[in-house]
């Protein structure tokens, strides 16, 4: 497979020896797949970022200027975040991005943030919004249908935004909605959890959760306009986390425990198809246990390796929309029950036809 | 290689095939598309920009095309794309070159981050560049027009890029789009002054485009030390009044009308204090192009 932002993802050392068409064909698509920063950070820790011509170096560099700012902005946010929920003595668990970020880790060098994402304890949910709301977030989707669907079948509450900065929170209680047919017990994320040092009321899933619930998200995902950046965030984290080879026993046992085997199985599995990235064979072995019926894995196979690919390749893929509307359908259907999947859609048509009908809109 | 060495066939063929590799002062723009209009317009406005190899590297990939909807037969429209991607809602097909000269704006604009990017019009006199930062309908672009008409070279009209590890302007010239009554003006103040066919009812009203001077666009790799700022305010009637203002105000007119302010951080703060501190910075109201454009002559004449 001869994709550009993989193989230079996979081997930036051998950037310098490319040509100019290739590196046309490199930016463009590291540009679609939101990884033109990451490109940058990752020839940059290989030393060969000065080697890189000047034209394609000047979008790295310009690449590297968002994604730096876009830290920036996630830390300020934290911050605000931190003291608008400070008088209630609950702690934020940070997810993602911004987890990667206080963490330390490599996979937050270069990365693009597009909203800022936590969890906390189901319980303590109410009593989070109301902090947040009188701190001037505020929900986004107004629709009593649509804050009935969040509210009582989804995992986070309807994402919130903040009236004067225009920044987007997504407060999660649980990383899969409950109605999923996985159930990973948000009670044992929050007791492996840990908190970030010097950064008091923030906490930081384990190691080994930081990769389930970055597996779960991406191959739960029903749009993945940003599967490949997402991949590439697992396989920096399994290249990070992964060196002590005590790591891997440990994480398969832990994807069992949380019920997350399958999206394990496929973290694995394409993380190594893609973006080679090391792992020890008693790893994948014992990923085995997530691994799906002899059909569904050809499906799973020519659905992945398609949408995860980025958009802009040269060569078109007629199945490649239709790989990613089935991953839509697939999305729904693991999320919901059939009955309640089928009255959700249906709810979601009809609105679609009334709006259309309404004139002016 | 420049674009007029290309015969009109030749321009044509490319443009509808590979593509015209384009290149503005840093950039290389590989343009494609098949109206007819386009080509023509091209052929005028661009005639001495020089074209890079097929071999080389493109910064931005558009085309411009006539959207496939059943309109095409009453209506037709032209579509502005970005690799190979819409990147605006499609426009009446009579705005083509208004679009690609927005669209190539926006292509810059909303990418190269690697400078500091500031609307505003930017010209240079003896080695020293006058900024004119200003939001839309201020007159920047007329009084752009005039100073480049009598002399002044031609950095840009509408981007200027600053680049933050020299403090320098990157010339980027390109037509210098003229708005509404600034396209009569500038006939009557420059009759030599090669303009576009004019093209009614845009967004931004009828909308007509200035050729940039040969001369502009062969030094476009001369970077330019800024030395003043100048925030023009466009006062029906009055005839030209310069005054000094303070740096502080010029900072803030320079970051308000920057694209990216905000994504460079505590440098960019840095790097626009340090270019207000070595301007001379001004006001100017003016109403009639002739006094606007003597008193930036003053300006530049003192020592």
């Amino acid at each position: 497979m001869n994709v550009a932002v993989t193989s230079a993802l996979r081997e930036p050392q051998a950037l310098p020896g490319w040509t100019s068409p290739q590196w046309e064909a490199l930016v463009r698509q590291a540009r679609s797949a939101n990884l033109l920063s990451r490109l940058a950070a990752v020839a940059e820790d290989a030393g060969v970022l000065p080697q890189v011509p000047a034209a394609p170096r000047a979008h790295l560099e310009a690449a590297r200027v968002v994604s730096q700012a876009h830290a920036e902005a996630v830390r300020r946010e934290v911050t605000q975040l931190r003291k608008a929920l400070a008088s209630t003595g609950i702690d934020i668990i940070l997810l993602k991005g911004a987890a990667y970020l206080y963490a330390g880790l490599p996979a937050a060098r270069g990365r693009l943030f597009s909203d800022v994402d936590i969890l906390v304890p189901g319980a303590a949910l109410a009593e989070v919004e109301a902090a947040l709301m009188q701190h001037g977030w505020a929900t986004t989707h107004h629709n009593a249908y649509d804050q009935r669907y969040y509210r009582r079948w989804m995992h986070e509450l309807p994402p919130l935004r903040h009236v004067s900065r225009q920044t987007v929170l997504d407060v999660h209680h649980a990383i899969l909605p409950p109605t999923a047919r996985l159930k990973p017990d948000s009670a044992k994320l929050l007791a492996a959890s840990r908190a970030v040092s010097g950064e008091p009321r923030l906490r930081l899933l384990a190691p080994a959760d930081l990769v389930l619930h970055s597996a779960a998200h991406l191959f739960f995902n029903e749009d993945l306009g940003s599967g490949l950046r997402d991949l590439v965030d697992l396989d920096s984290l399994l290249r990070d986390f992964g060196r002590p080879p005590e790591f891997w026993p440990e994480l398969s046992a832990r994807a069992v425990e949380l019920d997350l085997a399958r999206p394990f199985y496929y973290a694995l599995r394409y993380c190594r198809r893609m973006l080679d990235t090391p792992m020890p064979e008693h790893a994948l072995r014992a990923a085995e246990t997530g691994r799906p019926p002899l059909g569904l894995h050809r499906l799973m196979d020519a659905v992945f390796l398609r949408a995860l690919q980025p958009q802009q390749r040269g060569v078109p893929d007629r199945l490649a929309p239709l790989a990613r509307q089935w991953l839509y359908v697939r999305a729904h259907w693991l999320r919901m029950p059939p009955l309640l999947l089928a009255c959700h859609l249906t709810v979601k048509a009809l609105r679609r036809q009334e709006e259309g009908t309404v004139p002016g809109r | 290689m420049i674009v007029a060495d290309l015969r009109h066939e030749e321009l044509a063929r490319t443009l509808a095939g590979a593509g015209l590799r384009l290149r503005t002062g840093p950039f290389v723009s590989r343009i494609r598309s098949r109206l007819p209009a386009l080509c023509d317009t091209i052929a005028l406005h661009y005639a001495e920009h020089p074209l890079d190899d097929a071999g080389g590297f493109a910064d931005f990939h558009v085309r411009l095309t006539a959207p496939r909807s059943l309109r095409r037969w009453l209506r037709p429209q032209v579509l502005f794309e970005f690799d190979d991607t819409a990147a605006f809602h499609p426009l009446p097909a009579g705005q083509a070159f208004p679009v690609l000269e927005w669209g190539l704006n926006w292509c810059v604009s909303a990418h190269c981050h690697q400078y500091l990017i500031v609307h505003a019009a930017v010209v240079e006199k003896s080695g020293s560049a006058l900024l004119l930062p200003a939001p839309p309908g201020s007159g920047k672009s007329t009084l752009c027009a005039g100073l480049v008409t009598r002399g002044w070279r031609l950095l840009s009209d509408e981007l200027a890029l600053i680049d933050p590890a020299t403090g320098r302007i990157i010339p980027l010239p390109r037509p210098i789009g003229l708005k509404n009554a600034s396209i009569a003006v500038i006939r009557a103040f420059a009759s030599r002054a090669v303009l576009g066919a004019t093209v009614h009812d845009t967004a931004k009203g009828a909308v007509a485009h200035l050729k940039p001077p040969v001369d502009s666009v062969r030094r476009a790799a001369q970077a330019a030390m800024p030395r003043w700022v100048v925030l023009p305010r466009y006062e029906a009637g009055a005839g030209a009044r310069l005054k000094p203002v303070a740096r502080g105000r010029a900072f803030m007119q320079l970051a308000d009308n920057a694209f990216n302010y905000h994504l460079h951080g505590r440098s960019g703060f840095e790097l626009l204090a340090q270019l207000v501190e070595a301007c001379a910075c001004y006001e100017l109201a003016y109403g009639d192009l002739e006094q606007a454009v003597q008193a930036c002559e003053t300006i530049a004449a003192q020592p």
